[in-house]
């Protein structure tokens, strides 16, 4: 069920409301958009919706109002297993930690989405998974790993593996939720560096959400979470990021 | 599909101690029901082969049980006495291949006392062998006794161990024939059969006995003596018989059941069995249920494994949904891991089972007389099999379902 390659920017949002079962409005957005190929960095501190709203644009949360368009495709309007095919095949997510299936090799880790959807695979135009994982992952410098098991890496080289991951097949849409909150700084720098370069080889748009706001500055466009979402609670007084933001 | 079963199979191995214990706790339960099944029909075989190679056995007019149960099993009275001449006339018929003739009514500390001639040694089978002996011999003349292996145990006998029958078969008699003691010519090698618990003597041996305890003074007399006269040869209680051709059984049965002269009753040791073993063999079915408790034991604490590793394997749910699989394929991984596990356990169960009986067949054979065989699965069995693979499969669809609830609430980020 490939459909034909979806147009449309990476991201529209409009009228976006979600609220978690029971709770108040976590995201109010009247309009968010990230055009193809773009890297946003959006930033708010914790429990400000952040990974509510990648949840949105994966397709695995409903917006209780509004309008979800990736690719120019509208998720809310789908149905639930035409969200999961069209993440799989479209969408790449990186997480703050624990990214990857503790039984499986690296290897293993980095094909699972093409095992897993056929679309997903197709995109690779026929090479062999596990030959395209092998390229990737000699690009982020974990090429030596990839027989290991997970369970053997340091953090730094289990979010390039994500990495690699959520790149195999270049999706359009690559979604990262905090995913050097856990490195060093050094680390961080050379993480960010390798993300940037793949994204670009593969044309992905790249959505990084995080509370840092020190990596704003290596992003085109920043975007503070709570300069779109009208649902966020008024700053407090003395909030370092309300303060900076200002 | 086949990606999923792997996904399951290294997910299970991830977790292997306890995988490994939820299928033994299956395999212990499918082995428990297999196994019983097995040993039930190790019983039912053993008990039918009490008595084999005989076509018929023919006691005065009474009841089937009542013939099978005082001829074979030593228990209950014989229905009465059988002439000798009517005994004689039917060893002599043309279809008739061999007798044996059995004379009850004296015991011996609680064992009976069976007068039998060289014949029972000759052609009584039990599970297709013959009476051997573990000592000594058969008893040759009206003097000797040969007993049976519990009897030599428990009373302490060995060949040469001088033995006063008493008259009747209480445990207690005061009426004993001291006058004519016997000596033990041999020990019975074990048969896991009533002959362990039985003495056998000669039907002169009786006779003489009974004539010199009438010259001693005299006893009062019963059967089987009863109505015999000084010098004749005494009636006994039943004599089995073998056919030259077994399909005349059933009308050698006939022309007996019916014959005039002196009612008989003529039953095939075998049907008699089968009907026995319907009324006592019923307690096989309170195994059977004993089993069945088992196996939900079995699966219960598969349910409970899975379903406690679940809170672990919330990340790994949320992984798997953010790479594109659907809450239908965390059911599936789900649901194919327990029923992966339940397939492993089954069949651990049945090996275990059949290396068991490879192994402890000849062992439990020589201790208990039950003949345990390596047989293939009966229709009942691999319905068991089905029926816990079945319900171990349904039994993941709890866990299943609880994790397709939590990976659609938890999003892409579980809480902790
Ligand atoms: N599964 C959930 N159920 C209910 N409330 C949730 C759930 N996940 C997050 N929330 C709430 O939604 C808000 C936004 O959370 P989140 O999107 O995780 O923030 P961030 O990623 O910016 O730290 C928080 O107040 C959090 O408590
Ligand atoms: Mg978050």
């Amino acid at each position: 069920m490939t459909a034909p390659a979806p147009a449309g920017p990476a991201v529209a949002l409009r009228d976006v409301r979600f609220a978690y079962r029971g709770g108040r409005d976590v995201l109010d957005i009247p309009a968010l958009d990230v055009a193809r190929g773009e890297r946003l960095f959006l930033h708010g501190p914790s429990g400000s919706g952040k990974t509510t709203l990648l949840g949105l644009l994966a397709g695995v949360l409903l917006p209780r109002a509004g309008t979800v368009a990736v690719l120019g495709q509208r998720l809310e309007t789908m149905g639930s297993a035409a969200r999961d095919h069209f993440r799989a095949e479209h969408l790449g997510y990186v997480f703050q930690m624990f990214n990857l299936i503790p039984y499986l090799s690296v290897r293993d880790n980095i094909t699972l989405p093409c095992r897993l959807s056929g679309a997903r695979r197709a995109r690779l135009g026929g090479a062999d998974p596990d030959v395209e994982a092998g390229l990737l992952a000699e690009r982020l410098e974990i090429a030596g790993l990839l027989a290991s098991p997970v369970t053997e890496l340091s953090v730094g080289q289990q979010q390039r593996v994500a990495v690699a991951r959520a790149l195999l097949g270049r999706p359009e849409l690559v979604v990262c939720d905090e995913p050097t909150s856990a490195l060093d700084a050094d680390r961080r720098d050379r993480f960010l560096e390798l993300l940037f370069a793949r994204c670009a080889d593969a044309g992905s748009a790249l959505i990084f959400v995080s509370h840092d706001l020190s990596l704003a500055a290596r992003f085109a466009r920043t975007v503070a979470l709570r300069e779109v979402n009208r649902a966020a609670a008024p700053a407090a007084a003395g909030d370092p990021e309300a303060v900076a933001a200002r | 599909m086949t990606f999923l079963l792997g996904l399951a199979w290294r997910s299970l191995r991830n977790r292997r101690l306890i995988s490994l214990l939820t299928a033994a706790s299956i395999a212990l339960s499918v082995a428990l029901l297999v196994g019983i099944e097995h040993v039930r029909l190790g019983v039912r075989e053993s008990f039918a082969g009490t008595i084999k190679g005989t076509d018929l056995i023919v006691g005065a007019r009474g009841g089937t049980t009542q013939v099978l149960l005082s001829t074979v099993f030593g228990m209950a009275t014989p229905s009465g006495t059988v002439s000798w001449a009517t005994y004689e006339r039917w060893a002599a018929h043309p279809a008739i291949k061999w007798t044996i003739p059995y004379a009850l009514g004296d015991a011996h500390k609680g064992h009976r006392v069976i007068g039998t001639t060289a014949a029972f040694f000759a052609h009584y089978r039990f599970r297709d062998r013959s009476v051997t002996f573990a000592s000594g011999g058969p008893p040759t003349d009206d003097r000797s006794i040969a007993i049976g292996w519990d009897v030599a145990q428990r009373l302490g006998y060995a060949v040469g161990t001088k033995v006063v029958l008493s008259h009747g078969v209480a445990a207690v008699s005061f009426a004993e024939h001291e006058a004519h003691p016997f000596t033990v010519s041999g020990v019975i090698a074990r048969t896991f059969t009533p002959i362990d618990r039985a003495l056998y003597t000669t039907l002169d041996g009786l006779t003489a006995m009974h004539e010199d305890e009438e010259a001693a003074g005299g006893l009062m007399m019963g059967p089987p003596e009863a109505g015999h006269v000084p010098g004749q040869a005494p009636p006994i209680t039943a004599f089995l018989v073998g056919t030259k051709n077994r399909f005349e059984t059933l009308a050698l049965q006939r022309e007996m059941n019916e014959d005039r002269t002196e009612p008989l009753t003529a039953i095939i040791p075998g049907v008699a069995l089968a009907q026995l073993w319907q009324t006592i063999g019923s307690a096989e079915v309170g195994l059977r249920v004993v089993a069945l408790f088992t196996v939900l034991v079995g699966l219960t604490g598969m349910c409970v494994a899975l379903y406690a590793s679940l809170e672990a394997r919330r990340r790994e749910m949320a992984i798997l949904r953010a790479v594109g699989a659907g809450p239908r394929t965390i059911v599936a991984l789900l649901v194919l891991e327990s029923a992966l596990l339940a397939v492993l356990g089954a069949a651990a169960g049945v090996a275990i089972v059949y290396a068991g009986i490879a192994l402890a067949a000849g062992a439990v054979e020589a201790r208990f007389g039950l003949a345990l065989t390596l047989r293939p699965l009966g229709a009942l069995e691999w319905g068991y099999l089905a029926l816990v693979v079945g319900a171990g499969t349904l039994v993941g669809l709890l866990p299943a379902w609880r994790a397709y609830r939590t990976s659609l609430t938890d999003g892409l980020a579980p809480k902790v």
